[in-house]
């Protein structure tokens, strides 16, 4: 054999060899991650009595109870309206408050401006477990609890800071021009932001929303404490409760967290760009 | 490249009204000008002020009292309550806990992220469904997964005890969130399965931001891919692995649901928390003062964590950072 022939043909089988050896991590970490869904998937389909003796195999006779019981309780999908519901009042008034703010932090300059924008970027540090003790009772105070306003107000402002940030970038990036055009031919400021920039922002809007509907579908903490009463739960704190409620019957509960997990991972496939691109926007800016 | 508002009316020379005409119209539009900044200032800054900036402030003005949750506090104690936190066990605990999940991120779970990210940065095929994969446990609350993963890790009956008697390992009677010696491990090990994608992503857009004739011209350098990494890659990557460091501490400083739901804080506030132990002192045995005090230590390390990281890590990034989102969009 030639030096050649040896030089041409070795770097391919080595890079054959780490493209397998880059792969093979990769199936590791991704079955570390699908084991566990997975799991809980086919486990709702068995016995409680089956999940020790079978943990790995699928079901010896497919129970297809646990899933079907829940989805005739009305107590699911009570809480599936309740927290969608939640996540899309939260959006809104996310969304809508930042808007307004972040068009006046992009496009007006005026005394104090960089003062109330640094406080509102400060309330990026503050996690939200710190107010949660006062603002409970000041909800209670202002008798808010098991209403959901006391869930969506507290969630939109601690949603405002992320939001304003993203959105100031983007409506900055709009170029002047554009405003003074628009003002020439006789449009107001709100008709500006609600005609012409708000339009121009729907990807960015599409992001914050998203960031918004997926923050509060996820919120625990807080509708643990201001819904007692069934009436309002969500989701999170269905699950919870349903856990304390049948500790001892594993199948069911895991059939329950796959039916909760469902709406997320559907929304996340659909939404996925978007989500991304937000968190990542999110991070670098703030 | 804000827009300045005082925009020069078209034209205006020629045909130029009286002066006092013209300053009245200014002092108009300027009236018009400031209605609109405070208008729509308004519903944002009433939120933020009214449940974000008001509950911190009472809660630093309750942490002074020792007080039941009812009526107006009025048993002022000055600062007892943080006298008597720092001598708590399970609050020192706390302290120590937090900062062991906080090293173990960041030796651990960012470095692994890292890697991934570097992985699926290469031209590998499929890499768009495992980011999407990788990053799917993000999007689930943490509620729902502190649920599924306490079912595997149930002592004896659950998946994690089967795949150990699997491959030998189940002698080591490992007994995760059972035992109060494994149990902050475990807690890691689920919060890794959740957060490695988020972070895996920030690294993941911050390597597609690095210009690729860089890595070129350190190639033809001689650079090998390690020497690459290690001085062109990390440095460049520098903000971002700042920035995921930063949203770890702040994630850690706070957690909560996931104790909640898989320990509660036990077994022995062996996983306890801070946010854990407030609300054991908040809402089950009503010590609202001492539990607004450790409210107010929690605010103040973040504040004091992100002052101090804005000022001596953050600072030299801004620039980089904002330019680097201007290349995106």
């Amino acid at each position: 054999m030639t030096p050649t022939a040896v030089e041409s043909r070795s770097p391919r089988i080595w890079s054959w060899l780490r493209g397998l050896s880059m792969h093979a991590i990769i199936w590791v970490v991704g079955a570390a991650i699908v084991v566990p869904l997975l799991y809980g998937l086919v486990s709702g389909f068995k016995d409680t009595s089956e999940l020790s003796s079978n943990p790995f195999g699928p079901p010896r006779h497919w129970v297809t109870e646990n899933y079907t019981d829940l989805l005739q309780s009305g107590a699911f999908w009570r809480q599936i309206a309740n927290s969608t519901g939640i996540a899309l009042a939260t959006a809104l008034v996310t969304v809508a408050a930042s808007a307004m703010a972040a068009y006046v932090f992009a496009r007006f300059a005026f005394r104090g401006r960089e003062v109330v924008f640094t406080l509102f970027t400060i309330g990026l540090m503050f996690p939200f477990a710190v107010a949660i003790l006062p603002l409970f009772i000041m909800l209670r105070t202002f008798g808010l609890l098991e209403n959901p306003l006391g869930v969506v107000l507290p969630q939109a402002a601690f949603g405002l800071p992320m939001t304003i940030i993203i959105l100031r970038g983007f409506f900055r990036n709009v170029p002047g021009e554009l405003e003074e055009a628009a003002i020439i031919d006789g449009c107001s400021a709100f008709g500006f932001f609600w005609r012409i920039l708000l339009p121009m922002a729907r990807p960015a809007l599409a992001t914050v929303t998203v960031l918004a509907i997926v923050t509060s579908w996820n919120n625990f903490f807080l509708p643990l404490l201001v819904f007692t009463e069934p009436d309002w739960w969500t989701i999170p704190v269905g699950v919870q409760q349903f856990k304390g409620q049948y500790a001892e019957d594993t199948a069911r509960i895991l059939a329950y967290v796959v039916l909760a997990m469902a709406p997320a991972l559907a929304f996340y496939t659909v939404a996925e760009r978007q989500l991304i691109g937000g968190l990542t926007a999110g991070a670098t800016k703030g | 490249m804000t827009v300045s508002v005082r925009k020069s009316p078209p034209g205006s020379d020629a045909a130029a009204p009286p002066a006092r005409q013209r300053r009245v119209r200014a002092g108009r539009r300027r009236l018009r000008e400031r209605a609109t900044i405070v208008g729509f200032l308004l519903p944002a800054l009433a939120l933020f002020a009214a449940l974000v900036l008001v509950p911190i402030l009472f809660a630093l003005y309750t942490s002074l009292f020792r007080w039941g949750g009812f009526g107006w506090p009025d048993d002022f104690v000055g600062l007892e309550n943080f006298v008597k936190l720092f001598k708590d066990e399970v609050f020192l605990g706390d302290l120590w806990r937090g900062f062991v999940l906080i090293a173990l991120s960041v030796v651990v779970q960012l470095p692994f992220a890292l890697a991934m990210a570097v992985l699926l940065n290469q031209n590998l095929r499929g890499r768009a469904f495992y980011r999407l994969l990788f990053f799917a446990p993000y999007v689930l609350s943490e509620v729902i997964t502190g649920v599924l993963f306490t079912m595997i890790f149930a002592p004896d009956s659950g998946l994690a005890d089967h795949i150990m008697d699997l491959i030998g390992l189940g002698d080591l009677g490992i007994t995760w969130f059972a035992s109060s010696d494994t149990v902050l491990i475990t807690l890691f090990l689920v919060m890794t399965w959740k957060y490695f994608g988020f972070h895996m992503i920030l690294y993941l857009a911050g390597l597609q931001s690095i210009p690729k004739d860089v890595l070129e011209a350190a190639a033809i350098d001689g650079a090998g891919p390690w020497q690459r990494f290690r001085h062109v890659t990390l440095p460049l990557l520098g903000p971002t692995i700042r920035i995921s460091v930063f949203l770890s501490v702040i994630g850690a400083i706070q957690l909560f649901d996931l104790v909640w739901v898989t320990t509660a804080g036990g077994p022995v506030h062996a996983s306890e928390t801070m946010a854990v132990t407030m609300f054991q002192f908040g809402f089950k045995r009503y010590q609202v003062g001492y539990a607004s005090a450790i409210s107010v230590v929690m605010f103040l390390i973040s504040f004091v964590f992100a002052l101090f990281y804005q000022r001596y890590v953050l600072r030299r990034d801004l620039e980089g950072a904002v330019t680097s989102m201007r290349g995106r969009r």
